[in-house]
């Protein structure tokens, strides 16, 4: 699928450079120029495609469904799911939080959703295919789904309903009727320009990362010797995973910064699944995230939030070091 | 006169919304004032679940999305 880029990468860097093949410089470049060309391809396909699932994406339908229909659990795995498939700004998850337990939607179910919405979105999607492949892809967001849901189900078993802030409580007791909306409805034609110009936006607004981010890994390519990692960050090693959780909580990127150097990471040597649980813990745990929710949530439920998402995130993490 | 008002906690969406909607009001040369709303408590009294939204004369025009310049004055100009 990506052939031709790399023809492209390498005609441009031993060609037109003159840049000998196999060496250090030569190799940096010439992993700089591909990945960037196919990440940036790739990030507008996919943040296009998800555009215009968001474009049709009934999220009021969705709310009034699982408030309205009991599942027997199966609640979790769909609001996660729905999490999974909603590419929302990261500034909506105030309202939808508020919005959903407004709804009469469980809390530990509006968790699920909340867990699993940054962790599984267009971005991470894109430049997953594009460093790991699509096998690597379907299995982080299949666990990413699996998060949400498990983590949600643990928060709701809490009973943690009076732990949100006094004015959320105040809201939910009166329940205000359904705001009157009357959206013209507009063509698929007519929603595309926006849709092309939000996903132009969207790697507009992450290219520098990405270059950063490539840049650095590039760098790590040429220059760190294939297995270095091995010594140091072994699959035995018991507290890799954790460590490496810890350490990317309270490191605010979004995943296009990061993967670039967590592929380069595990070619390195780091294993899959301690990678994946770094980048989860970067990714899905964020300190801006947690100042918004400090206005609807207490201290304390922001923290058990955090606290059970990290547990799971280790759990994962050494369930991938174990299958891979 | 319209009343508009753009509902949103302050990310990049919400800020191109005002500058589309500036933008769009000039366009359409009608008389409006164009109130930024950023309190979430504010926000959720219009019961919406995605932002940036878009009301005019408390009326839920677009939610969720960057509404076009193009859009906006076609509101405007509509009623």
């Amino acid at each position: 699928m990506f052939h031709w880029i790399q023809g492209f990468a390498d005609w441009l860097i031993y060609s037109v450079l003159g840049i000998t093949q196999h060496s250090k410089l030569g190799d940096a470049l010439n992993f700089f120029v591909y990945d960037t060309l196919k990440i940036l391809l790739l990030l507008f396909l996919i943040t296009f495609l998800m555009g215009i699932v968001n474009s049709y994406f009934p999220i009021d339908k969705i709310r009034n469904f699982l408030s309205r229909n009991k599942l027997y659990g199966g609640e979790y795995l769909l609001a996660s799911t729905f999490g999974a498939v909603t590419p929302f700004c990261s500034c909506s998850s105030v309202p939808l939080f508020i919005g959903f337990v407004k709804g009469g939607i469980p809390l530990g179910v509006t968790f699920a959703f909340l867990i699993t919405s940054p962790l599984v979105n267009e971005v991470a999607m894109a430049m997953f295919i594009g460093m790991f492949g699509l096998k690597t892809t379907v299995i982080y967001v299949a666990s990413g789904i699996l998060l949400g849901t498990i983590g949600g189900m643990i928060l709701g078993k809490m009973k943690l309903e009076p732990l949100l802030s006094e004015w959320v409580q105040k809201v939910l007791q009166n329940a205000q009727k359904e705001g009157e909306y009357e959206e013209v409805p507009l063509s698929f034609t007519q929603r595309l320009p926006g849709i092309a110009k939000e996903a132009f936006g969207i790697v507009k607004s992450v290219f520098i990362y990405v270059i950063i981010g490539i840049g650095i890994g590039a760098l790590m390519h040429g220059f760190i010797p294939t297995g270095f990692f091995e010594k140091y960050i072994t699959k035995e090693n018991p507290f890799a995973v954790p460590v490496a959780v810890v350490l990317g909580v309270p490191m605010y990127s979004n995943a296009a910064g990061v993967l670039p150097i967590i592929q380069v990471l595990v070619q390195k040597g780091v294993p899959l699944g301690t990678a994946i649980a770094f980048m989860m813990a970067v990714v899905g745990l964020s300190l801006p995230e947690a100042m918004l929710l400090k206005k609807v949530m207490s201290l304390k439920l922001i923290s058990l939030f955090f606290g059970v998402v990290i547990f799971c995130i280790i759990f994962l993490g050494y369930f991938f070091n174990w299958i891979f | 006169m319209y009343h508009i008002k753009i509902l949103g906690t302050g990310c990049p969406k919400c800020k191109s919304t005002v500058t589309n909607t500036l933008e769009a009001v000039k366009l359409a040369g009608v008389e409006a004032e164009v109130i930024k709303v950023e309190d979430i408590q504010d926000i959720m009294a219009y019961n919406v679940l995605t932002t940036p939204v878009l009301v005019i004369d408390e009326q839920i025009k677009v939610k969720g999305r960057v509404p076009t310049v193009e859009e906006i004055k076609n509101l405007l100009t509509a009623q």
